[in-house]
């Protein structure tokens, strides 16, 4: 390579690490301040580098909670939210798959309706209906439950129409096949359609616990039992303590770091399907 | 819409398999939506006891309320600001990233992973940074910084923590359409002596702009509704209305204050918003298609 380009490809990657240690800034300002004691905090000296509080400051957070400031224990709601992340993306995979397959595979009655009626949802964030659908779920009676945190977010047009696309580009010669042996349409689905999309589905659920993890709005308003907290909802409360004066930045920090770590594993660790889950939900 | 040229021929099957996802959408998608708009119709006297039809009346006070419309400015200062911000920075990384010929998939994991993390998460992590008195980057500023007082500042470091994570989506859909320009174009342009700048802006910006128009209105999406975490998690909304964006002011004025024929209005408000993005998003999803 003649100089001039080494030179050129070096100060490219030079600015691509900048940038992307730029981006990791906030988080690990964010350790370091986890890793820190109350005192530090106070006098106002926190600094860029760890301080040698992180193991007990995790585990306070983890197991102990820190009752003088409202926080219960952090692993529970790791837990709350790891099974509502599970609920929500498990359960929009359950009732999309068997609604795209009627929808390709069936000529039957308001098709079209059923159709339609799928794609509105596309255009109902919670956020949009947030009101309502809480005095619906209140009138069910499902405030504080496993179903009122989840259902309401199960239903999904974008995982439909993911899974219609990819039934539409399987080759109707192997439905043929299965209708001249004899198969029924629940044994072509389990047996043919469902193995063929195994890497769609895989995808696609990266995607969706991402999302069911990141809730907030919704569980932040059908829960009010501490059993029921998620990660992502305990954090504020606790950060609502810190900002009005008390010194517990080191544990709201701890805890946000705990909340980010899985679903950030789950992006690095399985970055193939979350990139091609994302690319696909999108067109 | 159409379906396979081979079918099954069952009637009822179907029927059931539709049936979960139709009976999902209509008790929590339908119902609350025809919900609100009756209620954007209501109003409730002052005891809350019982409420009167009064039309149109609620549209007609929260256009007339100046506080609305500082509000509608908010949200779009708001949203063009995240928009603009990460489809900037977005663009700048992937278009770094697609002249590194070597580790390019390390650069990917490397600007990606900030999608994963959840707004209200990104927001706590900024209100400390900012902190005025004991936050890093706050002290970084000096004592000028004091978001909990000024309201621009406080409107910066919401679209500061909204960006930060939305960078690594615009950073993956920029690169992948980067990618997908065939080489022989960018080596044509290299044999006529462009040099990688002029490159870049005459030859794969215009390429790319499709991405590009798609990501704007992804972004604006989601800067007006999954941003709530952001909002709640650090300002509430304020210094005064500083931070208040239109679905912070329907959970406000539906939760808290309990004006619930005027928080419905404002759901209709806002449903008329993401139906019309909704269409453009489909129009050019069409477009795309098409050619």
């Amino acid at each position: 390579m003649p100089p001039r380009a080494n030179l050129r490809a070096i100060a490219l990657h030079a600015a691509l690490i900048l940038g992307a240690a730029a981006l990791a800034v906030p988080i690990w300002l964010a350790f370091v301040a986890a890793t820190r004691a109350s005192a530090d905090f106070v006098a106002g000296d926190v600094g860029w580098l760890p301080g040698p509080h992180g193991f007990a400051n995790f585990w306070t957070v983890l197991a102990a909670g820190d009752s003088a400031d409202g926080l219960p224990p952090a692993w529970p709601m790791l837990l709350t939210t790891l099974v509502v992340a599970l609920l929500i993306a498990l359960g929009k995979i359950a009732v999309s798959l068997p609604a795209a397959f009627a929808v390709t595979y069936f000529r039957f009655p308001f098709r079209s309706l059923a159709f339609w009626t799928i794609f509105l949802t596309l255009m109902l964030p919670v956020e949009v209906r947030i009101v309502p659908t809480f005095q619906v779920v209140a009138d069910l009676g499902l405030l504080n439950s496993w179903a009122g945190l989840s259902l309401p977010l199960i239903a999904s047009a974008t995982a439909t129409f993911l899974f219609r696309q990819t039934f539409m580009s399987v080759p109707d010669e192997l439905t043929e096949a299965a209708r001249i042996d004899a198969a029924g349409p629940l044994r072509f689905f389990f047996d043919v359609l469902l193995p063929l999309s195994r890497t769609n589905v895989a995808a696609l659920f990266v995607i969706l616990f991402i999302y069911g993890w990141n809730q907030y709005l919704w569980p932040l308003m059908v829960t009010t039992e501490p059993r029921f907290y998620t990660i992502v909802v305990g954090i504020q409360r606790l950060a609502l303590a810190a900002d009005e004066g008390t010194a517990v930045w080191h544990y709201v920090m701890a805890t946000a770091i705990l909340a980010l770590v899985p679903p950030v594993a789950v992006v690095v660790g399985m970055r193939k399907l979350f990139v091609r889950g994302l690319v696909e939900t999108e067109k | 819409m159409q379906a396979k040229r081979v079918v099954f021929p069952h009637r009822l099957l179907p029927a059931l398999l539709v049936a979960p996802q139709l009976a999902v959408t209509a008790v929590f998608f339908l119902w609350p939506a025809a919900e609100a708009l009756w209620q954007s119709t209501l109003r409730e006297d002052a005891f809350g006891l019982k409420s009167t039809f009064v039309g149109l009346a609620n549209f007609r006070d929260l256009f007339a309320d100046p506080d609305y419309l500082v509000v509608i400015g908010t949200t779009l200062v708001f949203s063009f600001a995240v928009a603009g911000l990460s489809l900037a920075l977005g663009l700048a990384a992937a278009a770094l990233a697609d002249r590194a010929r070597k580790g390019a998939l390390l650069y990917q994991t490397l600007f990606v992973w900030p999608y994963a993390v959840a707004p209200a998460v990104a927001g706590v992590i900024f209100l400390y940074l900012f902190e005025p008195s004991l936050g890093p980057l706050a002290r970084a500023v000096g004592p000028a910084w004091n978001h909990k007082l000024i309201g621009w500042q406080a409107l910066s470091m919401v679209v500061m923590a909204a960006s930060w994570k939305q960078v690594a989506y615009d950073f993956l859909f920029f690169l992948a359409a980067l990618q997908s320009i065939p080489r022989s174009l960018m080596e044509a342009a290299e044999i006529d002596a462009a040099g990688p700048f002029r490159r870049f802006f005459t030859v794969s910006l215009p390429l790319i702009a499709p991405t590009g128009f798609f990501l704007l209105v992804v972004n604006l999406i989601y800067a007006f509704f999954e941003t709530f975490g952001v909002i709640h998690a650090t300002t509430l909304g304020g210094p005064g209305l500083s931070t208040t964006t239109m679905v912070f002011r329907v959970f406000r004025d539906g939760f808290i204050d309990q004006r619930l024929g005027a928080s419905a209005a404002e759901s209709v408000v806002l449903l008329l918003v993401v139906a019309a993005l909704t269409v453009v998003q489909f129009r050019f999803v069409e477009r795309k298609v098409h050619y």
